[in-house]
């Protein structure tokens, strides 16, 4: 048998980026243990359009902690209080009958919010633009081996390739830096033979881009790593760090 | 490339900067309690001290304008990266709680800022107390110099002072036990075993050294004397 719970929700409502927005309260009487949060987001939704009222806009995709659309901050933790568990994929049987829950989008003011709590993440799609790319060879495709890479260096890209860009990191950190995206985008591409020709250009545009786009500045809290639902280490910051410092010095 | 100042203006450059800064304002304090301590010393220490210090003429304004610029360029950069936060997110949030685990969101990490100008408030007054306090004179081998170990017995006989002197420097613990961890990693070190080692070794530091300047006025205070 699966427990039923009652649940009181408090979530945000914001009509558009210029919306002053507010709190709205509801209070779910039979949520089941089972559920994941964004299903329980789902019957809240099926309960106010059945009582004419205006459904809550989150932002989903696969549902499988792996798009990273999710970006809820729950009672004040980015993707709520499980570790390296995107909300998507965190469960109801986290909470108990008669819990409180707080529903905030991220909040800076780089990621704007559209509607409620969904947020444009654009600003890092920038960031991307700026100097997240490699510079491969078209045409009929290479030997796939050819290029050998350390295996403790391919799995160390590998840890910073798996961010999945969901912003957790600039919603948890105190100054709303996005230093774990940025740094985890430069080192996965850094730490990698196919990223050695832009190297200096890709990690001076990118520190640069993030600061053009108004996120705040790294501070060492640490609290990004804790909410990487990828559990992405602050290491990445320290790569990106060394990078920066080895391309104004090397002058190239 | 980006030009040096552009650099030094980046998100990164800033945060480098800060580490510098604060290491190289560290060491000055390790050498301050140094000298300080030599007050326990024999008789004359004190003063022979802080007669050789003042004894350096133009080096010594060199050394004083270099510990200005790092107390300034520190200070700065640390009011102007508080600044971008509140421009970064200018609507908090409702509720805000942190995670744990490999966080660093401590009493101290989030208080640099007040703990920060604490430190630099005190700094002026200590300045103004000390540097330009009254000036007594003694004789120690025919040389006459400024007698600064009077000075400090008496104002550290006075409750008020001492006891503001304790707190400020308890504060400054707070201070350094995120920031002598916080500098090496904003000069690249990873978050890993070394991390955490320096992290221990930060909070050692912080209450060694700060217990030492305590040691000063909390003994003249009960004692009486030196």
């Amino acid at each position: 048998m699966s427990k039923e719970m009652t649940i009181h929700l408090k979530y945000w409502k914001q009509n558009g980026p210029n919306d002053r927005g507010h709190f709205e309260e509801y209070t779910l009487d039979s949520v089941n243990e089972h559920m994941s949060f964004l299903e329980m987001l789902d019957v809240l939704n099926e309960e106010l359009i059945l009582a004419d009222k205006e459904p809550v806009e989150f932002d989903y995709d696969c549902r499988e902690g792996i798009c990273g659309s999710c970006n809820l901050v729950i009672n004040g933790q980015a993707h709520g209080p499980k570790e390296r568990v995107a909300a998507c994929q965190l469960h109801m049987r986290n909470y108990k009958d008669g819990d409180h829950i707080t529903i905030e989008p991220p909040r800076a003011a780089s990621f704007p919010v559209i509607k409620d709590l969904v947020v444009d993440r654009s600003a890092f799609d920038r960031i991307i633009e700026a100097g997240g790319y490699v510079s491969i060879k078209t045409g009929s495709a290479t030997e796939a081996n050819s290029i050998l890479i350390q295996k403790e260096k391919a799995d160390e890209a590998f840890d910073y390739a798996t961010c999945i860009g969901c912003g957790a990191c600039v919603a948890a950190c105190p100054n709303a830096s996005a230093s774990l995206f940025t740094g985890a985008k430069i080192a996965h591409l850094n730490k990698l033979p196919q990223g050695e020709i832009e190297r200096s250009n890709r990690v001076v545009a990118m520190v640069d881009q993030m600061k053009e786009e108004g996120f705040g500045d790294c501070s060492n809290f640490a609290e990004c790593e804790a909410v990487c639902p990828v559990g992405i280490s602050i290491s990445a910051i320290a790569e990106m760090r060394k990078d920066y410092m080895k391309a104004v010095m090397s002058g190239d | 490339m980006p030009s040096f100042t552009k650099a030094l203006n980046s998100q990164v450059g800033r945060k480098i900067m800060t580490g510098i800064t604060g290491i190289g304002l560290m060491l000055f304090l390790v050498g301050h309690l140094v000298g300080n301590l030599s007050i326990f010393g024999e008789e004359n220490a004190f003063n022979l001290y802080t007669h050789t210090l003042e004894s350096l003429g133009p080096l010594l304004y060199v050394i004083e304008a270099a510990l200005a610029f790092f107390f300034l360029y520190h200070a700065i950069l640390g009011i102007s990266i508080w600044r971008q936060r509140k421009k970064a997110r200018p609507e908090g949030y409702n509720t805000y709680k942190t995670k744990g685990g490999p966080s660093h969101q401590t009493l101290a990490s989030k208080s640099m800022i007040i703990s920060g100008a604490i430190i630099l408030i005190f700094l002026v007054l200590h300045i103004w107390h000390f540097k330009f306090g009254p000036t007594y004179m003694t004789t120690i081998d025919g040389t006459q110099m400024r007698d600064l170990k009077k000075l400090v017995i008496e104002e550290f006989n006075k409750p008020l002072v001492s006891l503001s002197y304790i707190a400020v420097l308890a504060i400054t613990i707070l201070h350094l036990s995120h920031g002598a961890w916080s500098a090496f990693t904003s000069l690249g070190m990873k978050h890993g075993e070394t991390s955490k080692k320096v992290q221990v070794g930060a909070y050692i530091f912080a209450i060694v050294l700060m217990l030492g300047f305590i040691s000063i006025p909390l003994y003249i205070l009960v004692s009486g004397s030196v």
